[in-house]
């Protein structure tokens, strides 16, 4: 209990990963919250990325943890932009009127 | 016994300010408590050895993308509590997925075993002699460096996506337009009236 391993880390990242997943679930009236919902679990996938990388010492976990860094900070940029879009044309930003494009 | 109670703090507060994320009313707050739950993930990556990771999570996230989604929620004139409201008819279903998720991550911790290759298939030993940052920086600027300027050209795509789509052209707007100011030529400009005496311009 009180030697932190990597199964420690392990279990926090899955505690965090299935908040994430929670929250998609519930939050399905706002994008904002949802596009923090994917933020908490690509930290989720972080925190696996170093822990195996601590536990194992190897550096290619921690570079992929940065990869995975750029790719959330552009795709929240995106995301954001998509919202505010989506925003001005609807005037509002629930995820149930998002079918402008069925056909 | 400090590392212990370092990680218990900072774990038990990163998984109840993510709860608050996702449970909060109001998007701020909901903000906040995201860069709270970086914050304490940094604090984790500082305790595994990962000092650089830990000052990109609060570079990026806590000086970027917080403070844009920050904007966002202020700069959209939404009845937040209104969004709220399917909150507790979907609870029941979000949190049977939660719950099934939690298991089998379980199920895959109880079950899981480490290969005895593992030791000696590293791809990048981390070296004794080097501080993180600079051994992260031998790493990948040399074994990833098409990956690094990759990342880069994601960035870049990401940040003329956003530019484009958030861009609109307003009728009605008068804006200056140099090219047309300097190609004036003086027929467009300049008229000359030949008065005569005590008539004046009719």
């Amino acid at each position: 209990m009180l030697e932190i391993g990597l199964g420690h880390y392990l279990t926090l990242a899955a505690i965090l990963f299935t908040i994430g997943v929670f929250g998609i679930f519930v939050n399905r009236k706002n994008v904002i919250i949802l596009l923090m919902s994917i933020e908490l679990l690509l930290l989720a996938v972080n925190i696996n990325l170093v822990a195996f990388s601590a536990h194992l010492g190897d550096l290619a976990g921690q570079v992929f943890a940065m990869f995975i860094l750029t790719v959330a900070a552009a795709e929240a940029a995106v995301g954001l932009a998509i919202l505010v879009v989506f925003f001005r044309n609807r005037g509002d930003i629930a995820v149930e009127g998002v079918n402008l494009m069925k056909g | 016994m400090l590392q212990a109670a370092a990680f218990y703090i900072l774990a038990s507060t990163a998984v109840i300010s993510a709860f608050m994320v996702v449970a909060a009313r109001n998007p701020v707050r909901a903000v906040l408590f995201l860069i709270l739950t970086f914050f304490s993930a940094a604090g984790l990556f500082v305790m595994l050895g990962a000092e650089f990771l830990a000052m990109l999570l609060v570079i990026v996230y806590v000086g970027a993308v917080a403070v844009l989604f920050l904007f966002v929620v202020m700069m959209l004139d939404v009845d937040f509590a209104a969004l709220k409201e399917g909150f507790l008819n979907y609870l029941p279903l979000g949190g049977a997925v939660a719950l099934a998720l939690a298991a089998i991550l379980a199920l895959t911790g109880i079950g899981w075993v480490t290969a005895d290759t593992a030791a000696t298939s590293l791809q990048a030993p981390i070296p004794a002699d080097m501080s993180n940052p600079e051994a992260l920086g031998a790493v990948l600027y040399d074994r990833y460096v098409l990956f690094f300027q990759l990342a880069g050209l994601i960035l870049l795509v990401a940040m003329i996506g956003a530019i484009v789509l958030t861009l609109r052209h307003r009728d009605g707007v008068r804006r200056q337009n140099i090219a047309r100011q300097v190609g004036r030529k003086r027929e467009e400009a300049v008229e000359l009236v030949d008065v005569k005496s005590g008539e004046g311009i009719g």
